[in-house]
Parts: structure tokens; sequence; C-alpha cells
């Protein structure tokens, strides 16, 4: 990261750090640091959402928890992923798109004047719905995209050192530290998505947010992302668009639910609360329908 | 004439009747449009055909090695063929930059806008300009700021050029339209800013469809006569120097040996078949190394 | 996971201070030679329309005595407009019915596997240089033409087409024409092939479902949908053979009459061939002229093309 952290960064790097010691006894991944640290809370305000004059989502107002995983469903059109793609100022890349209300990153104003889009999406982090690897870049290259995109110069042992990180924090290195030079786009539909995951927190973001990120994929592989999620939340402050409520149960502490009151209007937070509550004793009606399969 | 009630009706079409005419109207339309097809092919196999038979014994080492002696005619096509890689390679030096970018700026930065609009439809326009008046425009051009006597390679490049850039623009914008949106969105994720997204990304994926739509642009133009009759002129001997003198393609050396023989008439036809045959040899090398190239360097999109 | 503990406590300095002065430059460079990429088109566009112009105009508004064969400018240019339009109208009305039997062809009748292959060989025909067609015309499809020319003499000559005296070489306005047609046989086929095998599948099975041969089936559903397609691909070709100059140069044997007959030794010359043929030698107001024909074919073709982007465009928004 540029500008004043920049050199905060390289002080750090210089303090070898306890958390810089690879692997468990299963190999699989880092040790889990401390539970608070990098993620931050992100809340919103009264957020209106627009696509030029049609109004997709009203008057949201959230509290996304740091290391917590925050599940939003909700029916299909509700404006969940419109809401998701506001947190990172994705949303505002579809022409005639528009934002009002205010988003903060730890109560600061993410659309405040001069304030850089792309600098936000660093801090905020995405997962797409279908696992969208860089097709003309190997394995190690897609994980360490971020950081040659971003013109940094980089060292190689740093790159190393980043990329087996990242696979090892999605759960990815053991299946493709033999093939880290093979393209990206060889590898299944889970293992993908695996990699995009690890692409996202290459660049150390302070929230990830992931839109629908088990839709396209297997029963397998689905659960094999659940179970990352449940780590990754220890380390980042994580919302995840889903329509599948099993998952949104199983993976979630807290969920939010979106409903539109009929087609045309725009999508609202009916209601949002402790997983478990919202699922067994919802407070509002609609809520209740929707997470006992009346309708949705 | 019917048939008897008891003749299954679905096997036999009785002779006479309306389904027979509408079946006879059938066969002969199909077989008018079989044969018209067939005409069509007549002359590209004539063509081929002929320009191998005439060429080939216009061939020789001395064809591809020297060049033409004096009044008296021979020699060979050395200038032209130098004189072919000469203006081609400036042309595409001049076209595929500015063909690229315009294509980048109409697919990544246009949006809406009323310059992208404009540009497209003008973009349409230039695919259109006749190759001579192409040739006519390089000429005032360099005739106004040069003056009138003027004949340079370079100059046939400019009027080339005129006729290659939009074929760049519309196969490159067509390869960048391709580029999933998915992925662009999946670089500005990482944070990364639109121009890097754009070189990193969008052109690395187009690039073997870029690359095979500037083979088959400049298979397009390395044909062209008429622009260079008008700027380059004709000319003796090699001149691998863009900017000092006239200089000759292929092309109108073919026109040249046939239009202006020497005494040996026969042979200077010869030379003319032969170098219409080096024409489309380089011509259908071009076309199928561009189809080779896209074919096993493309970059798989699932 | 972590490399830089917390001291980034307040985001708002990370995301305010790193503005991304860099970044915004090497977004604003990039851009702006996006644009001025495009802007040089326009620019050179206009250049063409321009420069021509500045060169055309000694021609324009001088004495008649001054200009090569002591004619108007007018006079000049307009019989070779003539023999223009003359030898790509015949190409267009033999190239538009063979081209639409050719896409047919590809797209409903042929067996699919050698699809790709036909379609290669049509596309082919565009990629040979206009020289080598103008070598073939002459040398080989002109003296093949020779007997087609004196039997249309024998049995259509009160035709003004056919009038006659047959030409011996074959170097006529028919045979120009000719090749011509094979020339935008592949533009105008690939605009038919294109929207032929657009045609709504459900259009076409409903009507072969009622029991219509292939060939009603065709002309219910398919020539219908690709009409105003093909005459845009149509004016396209016609755009092309207007502009077209070596094949035309070197084929006719030119004689400056303004003439409809088609088969005979003399032909009226087409303002490209024209240029081609004068140019090389041309000095002063000679060239002035030539350049002044030149843009009286820009014009022409410029027309051509516009009405053809028009049809397309009203296709669209129906």
């Amino acid at each position: 990261m540029q500008g004043a952290a920049g050199a905060t960064r390289a002080e750090v790097e210089a303090v070898p750090s306890p958390l810089k010691t690879p692997a468990t006894a299963n190999g699989a991944d880092a040790a889990p640091g401390p539970a608070q640290g990098g993620a931050k809370r992100i809340e919103a305000h009264d957020v209106d959402l627009f696509y030029g004059d049609f109004q997709a989502v009203a008057g949201v107002s959230v509290t996304i928890e740091p290391n917590k995983a925050t599940a939003l469903i909700g029916s299909s059109g509700c404006g969940k992923t419109t809401f998701l793609r506001a947190l990172n100022r994705m949303h505002e890349l579809t022409p005639g798109a528009r934002v009002e209300g205010r988003i903060t990153l730890d109560d600061q104003d993410i659309y405040a004047k001069g304030v850089d889009p792309v600098q936000v999406r660093r801090l905020v982090g995405m997962v797409f719905q279908a696992p969208n690897p860089f097709p003309t870049m190997s394995v190690y290259e897609n994980v360490a995209a971020g950081l040659s995109l971003n013109g940094g110069r980089v060292k190689k042992a740093e790159k190393d050192e980043v990329v087996e990180r990242s696979l090892r924090g999605a759960h990815l290195w053991n299946e493709v530290k033999d093939r880290l030079d093979k393209p990206g786009s060889g590898l299944s539909g889970g293992q993908q998505q695996r990699l995009c995951i690890a692409r996202a927190i290459a660049v150390e973001p302070e929230v990830l947010l992931m839109d629908e990120p088990c839709s396209a994929l297997d029963p397998v592989a689905t659960l094999a992302i659940e179970d990352l999620i449940g780590e990754l939340k220890n380390r980042y402050t994580i919302a995840i668009v889903t329509h599948n409520m099993q998952q949104a149960a199983r993976a979630s502490d807290v969920t939010a639910f979106f409903n539109l009151e009929e087609t045309g209007k725009p999508g609202r937070l009916v209601e949002i609360g402790p997983t478990e509550r919202i699922f067994t004793s919802p407070q509002e009606q609609a809520t209740e329908d929707y997470v006992s399969g009346r309708f949705g | 004439m019917q048939a008897p009630p008891e003749t299954n009706t679905l096997l036999a079409t009785p002779l006479g009747g309306r389904l027979w005419r509408r079946k006879t109207v059938n066969w002969v339309m199909t077989g008018l449009i079989v044969a018209a097809f067939a005409i069509a092919l007549i002359p590209l196999f004539s063509l081929l055909f002929e320009v191998a038979k005439r060429g080939i014994p216009g061939l020789s080492w001395e064809f591809f090695t020297s060049s033409p002696r004096g009044v008296i005619g021979g020699g060979g096509a050395a200038h032209a063929i130098v004189g072919t890689l000469v203006i081609t390679a400036v042309t595409a030096a001049i076209s595929v930059p500015i063909g690229i970018m315009a294509a980048i700026y109409l697919t990544e930065y246009g949006g809406k806008s009323r310059l992208r609009r404009v540009l497209t439809f003008f973009v349409d326009v230039m695919t259109g300009i006749p190759s001579i008046v192409a040739g006519l425009f390089a000429f005032a051009l360099f005739a106004i700021f040069l003056g009138p006597g003027i004949r340079l390679g370079v100059m046939g490049s400019v009027a080339l050029s005129v006729l290659m850039i939009p074929i760049v623009i519309r196969s490159s914008e067509e390869v960048l339209k391709i580029v999933p949106n998915h992925l662009r969105e999946a670089s500005y994720a990482l944070g990364t800013p639109k121009w890097r997204t754009i070189v990193k990304v969008v052109l690395p994926t187009a690039f073997a469809g870029l690359v095979t739509g500037v083979m088959i642009a400049v298979a397009r133009i390395v044909g062209e006569t008429a622009p260079l009759l008008v700027t380059t002129g004709v000319v003796d001997s090699i001149n691998s120097n863009p900017f000092e003198g006239r200089m000759q393609n292929l092309a109108v050396y073919a026109y040249s040996e046939y239009r202006t023989p020497g005494v040996m008439k026969q042979a200077s036809y010869d030379r003319a078949w032969a170098a219409a045959l080096t024409l489309i040899a380089i011509v259908m090398i071009l076309n199928l190394a561009a189809r080779f190239v896209y074919r096993h360097y493309r970059t798989e999109i699932r | 996971m972590e490399l830089h503990p917390d001291t980034t406590t307040n985001a708002g300095q990370l995301l305010a201070a790193a503005s991304g002065g860099e970044r915004r430059r090497g977004d604003r460079i990039f851009s702006n030679l996006a644009v001025a990429a495009g802007v040089t088109i326009l620019l050179l566009l206009a250049g063409v329309a321009v420069f021509l112009l500045i060169e055309a105009l000694p021609a324009v508004t001088a004495d008649a005595a001054q200009l090569p064969e002591g004619k108007t400018l007018v006079d000049y240019i307009a019989p070779l407009a003539f023999g223009t339009v003359l030898a790509a109208s015949i190409a267009v009305l033999l190239a538009v019915p063979l081209a639409i039997a050719v896409a047919l062809f590809i797209s409903h009748i042929a067996p699919r596997r050698i699809v790709l292959a036909l379609g290669f060989m049509v596309d082919l025909l565009a990629a040979i240089p206009s020289i080598v067609y103008g070598l073939w015309g002459i040398f080989v499809l002109g003296p093949a033409a020779v007997p087609v020319l004196e039997w249309l003499e024998a049995k259509l000559g009160f035709l003004p087409f056919f009038a006659g005296p047959a030409s011996s070489t074959g170097r006529t306005m028919l045979v120009a024409g000719l090749v011509l047609t094979v020339m935008i046989l592949p533009i105008v086929s690939a605009v038919a092939r294109e929207v032929f095998s657009q045609a709504p599948r459900k259009l076409q099975e409903g009507a072969l479902a009622l029991g219509a041969t292939r060939w009603e089936m065709i002309r219910m559903t398919v020539l219908p949908f690709g009409k105003s397609s093909i005459i845009s691909g149509a004016m396209l070709g016609l755009g092309r053979a207007l502009g077209e100059t070596m094949a035309v140069t070197i084929i006719l044997s030119v004689s400056g009459v303004v003439t409809f007959n088609l088969i005979s030794q003399s032909n009226p010359s087409t303002i490209a061939a024209n240029i081609a043929l004068d140019f090389p030698e041309s000095s002063g107001l000679a060239v002035n002229t030539l350049i002044a024909s030149g843009l009286v074919l820009f014009a022409i073709t410029l027309v051509t093309n516009l009405a053809a982007r028009a049809i397309i465009a009203r296709q669209n928004i129906q």
C-alpha cells in the first residue's frame, strides 16, 4: 500500500512475526492470527442505490461486524448483490448507477470527496459468483496478480511468500503447490473459486465480500468453501450474499434479510440479527415466511 | 390424376397434382442454387490455376534476386520485394498503434459519449474509401507540404494506412468486446486502476485475436496497386529508404511489367505473372498463418 | 496472516492519503492517448476531404481550354462517372443473385461438415489482389469470353447492350463487369450468409412442420428475414465496385465514348481507371483535374455507403 502506510509496512516487515512460521501439523494453512487486527467494521447509513432512475435498494442501514460472517439473504432481485457491490464501490462502475447515503469503513466515509475508489477496493476485496481466474496467468501469477497489477516492485522472495500464504489461507496450497506455473483455468470449479479467494486475500484486505461464491459449485466444493469461510472470518470481516438458506444457516454468524414489497419497488432490509434467531424465531412476518419457504 | 384411395399416400407422390409440382420446384431451385455456387467458384479455381500455370515459368533465382535492367527489360523483382516489405512495415508501424488505441477507446473508454458514436460512424465511412482516393489523399498531403513532384516510399505507406487503420480498428474492437466483463471486474476488485487492467488483463487475453486481425489487415494491403501508382511511382532499382526516392511493390511491378514490357514481351508477361503468383502466395500464407495463430494461441475463457 | 498489525486504525488516513496521485496520472495519460487516437482518425478523414479539395480547386476554377482534352471539368468527368456507374451496376446486378445463391447453399443446403471449407473458399476470392484479377481478366477471361460476345451479338444484337461489333480481344465493359462481379461476390455473400444463418430457427421449423418443401421454407422465412440486409450488402458491394481500379484499368479497352454497348472495343473509362492510367505521366493542371475526378468518386462512394448504413440502421430499429 502506498502513502502513509507504506513506510509502516516496511518497518514491520523487518520485525519477524511469529505468524510467519508456516504449517500446522496437517500443513493445511498458517496458524490463525489473533481474532481482531486487520478486520474492519462496515456501516451503512440509510443507503439508497439507483440504476439511472430505477431505485434498486432503499433506506438500508446495517452494521457488518468485524471477525464475523454476515449473510445477506432474500429472494432474487431484492437488491442484496447491488448492496454488496456498493460496499467496495463496484456499483458505480455500471453506467448510470448512483449511490446515496453513507457507507463507512471503520467510521471513514468511503464515498467522501477525494477518496480513491481504487484504494477502497484494495481494502474491501470481492469474490464473485462464477470463478474468474485470469486466463492468461498461471496459478502463481493469479494469486500474485493483486501485487503486480498495482505496479509495486515486489521482490520474488516476498511474492513467493505471499502466494504460499494466501494459498494456504484459501485451503488450496497442497493441491496446487506442484503446479503453480500451470494456467489458472486448468483447475476444477471449486479449486478455481478457492484460487480467486487466495487472490483476493493476497492483497490483505480488511473486508471480504462474497457474492454467492458457491452457486456455480458442486456440493462437495461448496462445503469446502463454507469451512474456509469459518476460518477466514477470524481474520477478516466477511459479508456473503447467498440465496441458499441452508448455507446461510451453516456458515454465518449474523444474517440480514432483504426483501421486495412488490416487483418494481426497491429492496429493503427487513431484519438483521444472529443467524440462529433469524432462522428459529424471526421477528418480522416476512422473514418468517421466507425462511420457512413460503416464498422466495 | 388421382391415386387410388387404397394406396398409401405417404409412399408415392402421384404425378401431376400440387404436391408433385411443389416438389419439382424444390428440386429445380435447389439445382439452381447448387449450380450458382459451382459457377461462383469457377473463377476461383480458374484464377489460381492460371496464375500458377503462367507464373511458374517466370519464377527463377534471377526473379527473386535482381532488379530490372534498364529500358530493355529483363532482370527480376528483388526491388519490388524489398519495396513490398518496407512499405508494408511502415504502414503497419503507423496503423497498428493508432488502430488498436482507437479500438481501446471505443470499447473501454467511449461509453455512451458523442465522440464514440461519431467515431464509430466515421470508421464505417473509412472502410469504404476507394483505394485510389486514399492514394490521391497521400499525394495531395505531401504535395501541399513538400511540392507536387515528390515521390516517396512513405507516401505510399500513408495512403495504405488510410486503408489499413479501419480494418485494424474493426477487428480489434470485436476481439476486445469478447473479453468478458467479469475479468475486468475481478481486476478492479483487487484495487487495480483502469489502465493497468486494460494493459495487464484485457490486452493479453485478447492478444491472439489482435495479432490475427493485424495479419489479415496486412494481407489486405500488401497487394494494393492503385494508391502506390499515384504516390511512390515506378522505379528500377532497390530502394530501402522510405524517406528518399521512389519505391515499388510487387503489385505495381506486376502492373508495370504488363503495361510497359521490355523488348521480349513474353518474358515480361511471365514476370508479371510470377509477381502475381508471389503476391497470392504471400496473401495466402498470411491468411492461413492468421488462422493458425488464432486457433493455437487464443486464450480459453470458460 | 498479518504483515502489518493495526497501525492503520484510522482507515480514513489510509484512504485519503493514498489518493493515488501516481495512479490517477497513469489513468489520465492512458485515456488521453486513447482519445487522441480516436481524434486522429477523425482528423485523418477530414484531412482526406480537405486536402483533396485543395488540390482539386485549381481545376474547378480553370478555363476549359487549359484542362486536358480542352473540355470543361464537368464534360471531362461526366463520361467517366457514367462508365464507373455502368461497370458497377453490371457487377451488382450479377453479383446479388449469385451471392444469395451462394449464401443459401452454404447456410442451408451444403453438408454441415464442409461448410467451413466452402466459406473459406468464397472468402478467398476476397483476398486476391485486384491486379491479379486484372491480369486474369485480360489474359484468361477476355479471350474465353469472345465466343460468348459473338453469340450475344448474333442473338441479342437488337438490344443496345449487345449491338456490337463484338470485340475480338474480350476487352469490353461486359468482361470488366464480370470480373467486378467476382470481386464483390464475397462481400455481398458474407453479409447474406450472416443474416441467413440468423434467421429464427422457430420460424423455419414451423414452416417445415406445416409440410413446406425446403425451398418453400426458405422463400417464406429466410429470404424475407434477410431482405434489407441483402440490400445493404448489395450497396456495400456497389461501393466497392465503384472504387475498384486495377482490374478495370487493365481490362478495358478505352475510347472514352459514352455508350451502353457492352461488347465492343470502344468503351467509356471509369474515374478510377482513368486516374490510374493518366496520373503517372501527368503534371500541372492535369493532376488537379484528376484529383477533382477522384473527389467526385469519393463523393459517390460516400453516398452509397451512407445509404447502406442507413438501411442497416432502419433494419435494426424495426
